[in-house]
């Protein structure tokens, strides 16, 4: 399962990606996407009710799919090294939880997660260390700069790279320039998946998110994943609708398993599974699994750790009986 | 063994829903319930009867039902309540009255949630969210016109009816009960109304709602009883008003018995919805409003959508999406928080899906069924769905009333329309379609009372709801629900 996309279109759609032209036809060929209906559905998915056994399997499964993240100009590597200890050892005092994914920060501090996490691996599941790259978040930076970007990231150790598409070129129509470039980075990313951050806050419509989504498949993007966390609406239930049913059909249509990552807004164990919910009913349940959906965030730790606890020992626990980070 | 991955040692693609069944006992389920005639609980002088848990064919209690004797004191006691206090109050005090029935039943609609599902089948998650609520808005918003007739356009006084004598069917038993209610008290009028025989148990909690409300005796009565009692109480002759909701069979015989009497009449009957899904729809939404437009209640809706007409050239890849979606639908114990398609309501309406499904087998359509599991007990049907159809089988052509769906492809606008349009009933329809002048375009030529653009089963106190042809005529809900409860002297307008 530790493959990465192969970057090889997929026979099935050779023909479309073969010029600007033929791509934007098909882009623009695809269903509508109804907004109303849409976002009923993903309202009533939200009213599941995940109780006993199934919410502390659900808990647990969440927390193994966090990205851990810290995307901040004050970090340093202090900031990164805690954030390390906490993704290896989320509630010390239950060393039974699960480790987190993956450790998600900027390029330049790499080096350090790399180091921390050093041996880890020898003791329990490997934590993958994911880097935000060419020119995150804006994107704004010529493509040599952002080639350069990912692969000081990748050299430095990273496991995955957390792209970002230019959205300026998506919104002007330029689909086949969004798509060089993916298939660009993609190439400089290497033996690291590759996840294509769409920023659906700034694409503004379901319609897009779709085509977003597409564009980044066919590219090879090995996620496709919603925002950065610096522009609002991050994450939403809907939009991650789109995205789940998008994925669906790509491997339908090609035999491929794409994954999913939400970023942003996803604050408590309830929202989290909510998510779990909309993974497992509309892109299927062998998307259940870290390789397959991740979700970006960093407070969504510890109300998930608070929850277990409250699962395992049948009362709740204020905040300050759980390590910040 | 690291411990760090223990817990998420078992296959996490295998995650599934554990049991979340809400309280049995949140419903106050009493063993016998009884009439509710000029303001008291009385004993009836019919036989009782056994209301049945369609979920677990169970016994669930007991009810008291009327006699035509209990009935015509139901009918005296509704007309001293019309002469009496009634009709003389302002329509400022009837609104008052509304209002405190609409926060009666928010106040128990936990209660009258779980009763529900106890009692016809459906999930917790429809009585919850829609019939609940949905009935109170209907008392809120009829509150609201109490006071301000004047404005409907039948002059500066309209007046009321009368005594309205009210049938309800068992598929939505307290929404269609506040649908009937609502707007009779609103315009000034008294009600005797019946509930359905296999679903009483919600309109005798409403009883208990409207006498807490300190309604005038007589105002509401509500009679239970077997398909006899409904009869009797139509062709009543102290009625000023006869409103019906239930199968077209039964509303042709009661528009025969009221022929000649003067007596005012609506009836809202059975239909053979039309889902069309053209070519450029938003196609995943489509997938969901044909669920929503088939599946919701099981199927057990005037207005569903029975008929899913798509364009051929999208047919193959919508039914696929369509089956991937079905199959994730659970259905089982209407308690169950996660069930989406709960019970069907009796064991007749049961025996009658499957003959029809059965007929649909030996006609020549392809049968699919979801491969979701069946709880062992209760009466339960399996979403079906019917592929090769054509508009002369008979599970193209007549109301089946569960959760089955028959596919029929076209190839033009003008064909969905004849194809849509193509059945005696015009209760409901639906365009999924992303060109609006399309849809404007084809709502304009769809022969029934309401038409859904890109969207199913939407309701709203102020949109008036009703059908064309064996469908039934007058309206409910709306200005247009209200007329059929005032004396405009306009038969246009209720008819």
């Amino acid at each position: 399962m530790s493959e990465t996309a192969t970057g090889v279109v997929p026979a099935a759609f050779a023909d479309v990606v073969a010029d600007e032209v033929r791509l934007r036809r098909f882009l623009d060929g695809l269903p509508g996407v109804d907004p109303v209906a849409l976002e009923q559905r993903a309202t009533a998915l939200a009213t599941r009710s995940i109780k006993k056994q199934s919410k502390l399997t659900a808990i647990d499964l969440a927390i193994s799919m966090v990205d851990l993240t810290t995307l901040e100009g004050a970090d340093t590597a202090g900031k990164v090294r805690n954030l390390v200890r906490k993704g290896l050892q989320p509630d010390p005092e239950r060393p039974d939880t699960p480790r987190v994914a993956a450790i998600c920060i900027y390029p330049d501090l790499v080096p350090v997660a790399a180091g921390a996490l050093a041996g880890s691996e020898n003791t329990g599941t490997k934590i993958n260390i994911a880097s935000v790259a060419t020119a995150f978040p804006s994107g704004r930076a010529a493509l040599p700069v952002k080639i350069a970007d990912v692969e000081s990231a990748v050299a430095a150790g990273a496991d995955e790279i957390d792209m970002v598409i230019d959205r300026g070129a998506f919104l002007a129509g330029h689909y086949g320039k969004v798509y060089d470039e993916i298939v660009a980075v993609k190439q400089a990313a290497g033996a690291a998946r590759l996840k294509v951050i769409l920023e659906t806050g700034e694409l503004a419509t379901y319609d897009n998110v779709r085509k977003a989504s597409w564009l980044a498949l066919l590219a090879g993007g090995d996620f496709i994943k919603t925002s950065t966390g610096k522009v609002s609406p991050a994450a939403t239930l809907p939009v991650t609708h789109v995205m789940l049913q998008a994925v669906h059909d790509w491997k339908r249509a090609t035999g491929e398993q794409r994954a999913v990552k939400p970023a942003g807004g996803i604050r408590t164990a309830k929202d989290a599974i909510r998510y779990l919910v909309a993974v497992r009913e509309v892109a299927g349940p062998e998307w259940l699994h870290p390789h397959w959906f991740r979700f970006g965030a960093s407070s969504v730790l510890n109300d998930l750790i608070m929850q277990r606890r409250t699962q395992l020992e049948g009362h709740y626990w204020g905040g300050d009986y759980v390590s910040l980070d | 063994m690291s411990r760090s991955t223990e817990s998420v040692a078992t296959d996490p693609t295998e995650w599934d829903y554990a049991p979340a069944p809400e309280s049995e006992a949140i419903g106050r389920v009493k063993e016998r319930y009884l009439p509710f005639i000029d303001g008291k609980f009385v004993e009836g002088s019919g036989d009782d009867l056994v209301s049945v848990n369609p979920g677990r064919d169970e016994p669930l209690s007991t009810v008291s039902t009327v006699s035509e004797a209990d009935l015509d004191t139901a009918v005296h006691a509704a007309r001293q309540a019309y002469e009496g206090p009634w009709s003389r109050l302002s329509g400022a005090e009837r609104g008052k009255y509304l209002f405190r029935i609409a926060r009666g039943i928010a106040e128990r609609s936990r209660e009258l949630a779980v009763l529900e599902a106890l009692d016809n089948g459906k999930p917790i998650k429809e009585t919850r969210d829609f019939d609940v609520p949905t009935a109170a808005q209907h008392f809120f918003y009829h509150a609201g016109w109490a006071d301000k007739l004047q404005h409907l356009g039948h002059g500066p006084d309209p007046k009321p009816l009368g005594v309205a004598g009210q049938v309800v069917p068992w598929n939505f038993p307290l929404l269609m009960a506040a649908w009937k209610i609502a707007p009779a008290l609103a315009a000034g009028n008294t009600v005797v109304i019946k509930p359905a025989e296999t679903t009483p148990l919600s309109a005798l909690v409403l009883a208990e709602i409207i006498a807490d409300a300190d309604l005038p005796p007589g105002v509401v009565n509500i009679v239970p009883g077997a398909g006899d009692v409904g009869a009797a109480l139509v062709r009543h002759p102290g009625l000023d008003k006869v409103a019906f909701t239930g199968s077209t069979t039964v509303g042709k015989q009661i528009q025969q018995t009221l022929a000649g009497t003067g007596r005012k009449l609506t009836l809202e009957l059975g239909g053979k919805g039309a889902t069309i899904v053209f070519s450029d729809a938003a196609i995943d939404q489509a997938v969901e409003g044909i669920v929503n437009a088939i599946f919701f209640n099981a199927g057990q809706v005037c207005c569903a959508g029975s008929r899913l007409l798509v364009q051929e050239s999208i047919a193959e890849e919508l039914l696929t999406r369509l089956r991937e979606r079905v199959d994730t639908l659970r259905v089982g114990d209407p308690l169950d928080k996660n069930t989406d398609v709960g019970a069907i309501n009796s064991r007749s309406q049961w025996d009658k899906i499957t003959e029809l499904t059965r007929a649909g087998v030996d006609e020549g359509a392809e049968l699919w069924q979801s491969s979701c599991p069946l709880p062992d007990k209760g009466f339960f049907v399996a979403p079906t769905i019917f592929t090769d159809a054509t508009q002369t089988m008979r599970i193209a052509r007549e109301e089946i009333f569960g959760p089955v769906l028959s596919v029929i492809t076209f190839r033009t606008p003008d064909e969905a329309l004849a194809k849509a349009n193509n059945s005696p009933y015009g209760l409901s329809a639906g365009v999924w379609t992303e060109k609006g002048s399309r849809a404007m375009a084809m709502a304009a030529r769809l022969r029934a009372g309401v038409i859904w653009d890109n969207t199913w089963n939407r309701f709203d106190p102020a949109a008036p709801f009703g059908g064309y042809q064996e469908s039934g005529f007058g309206r409910e809900g709306g200005p247009s629900g209200l007329a059929a409860y005032l004396d405009t002297d306009d038969e246009a307008l209720i008819g």
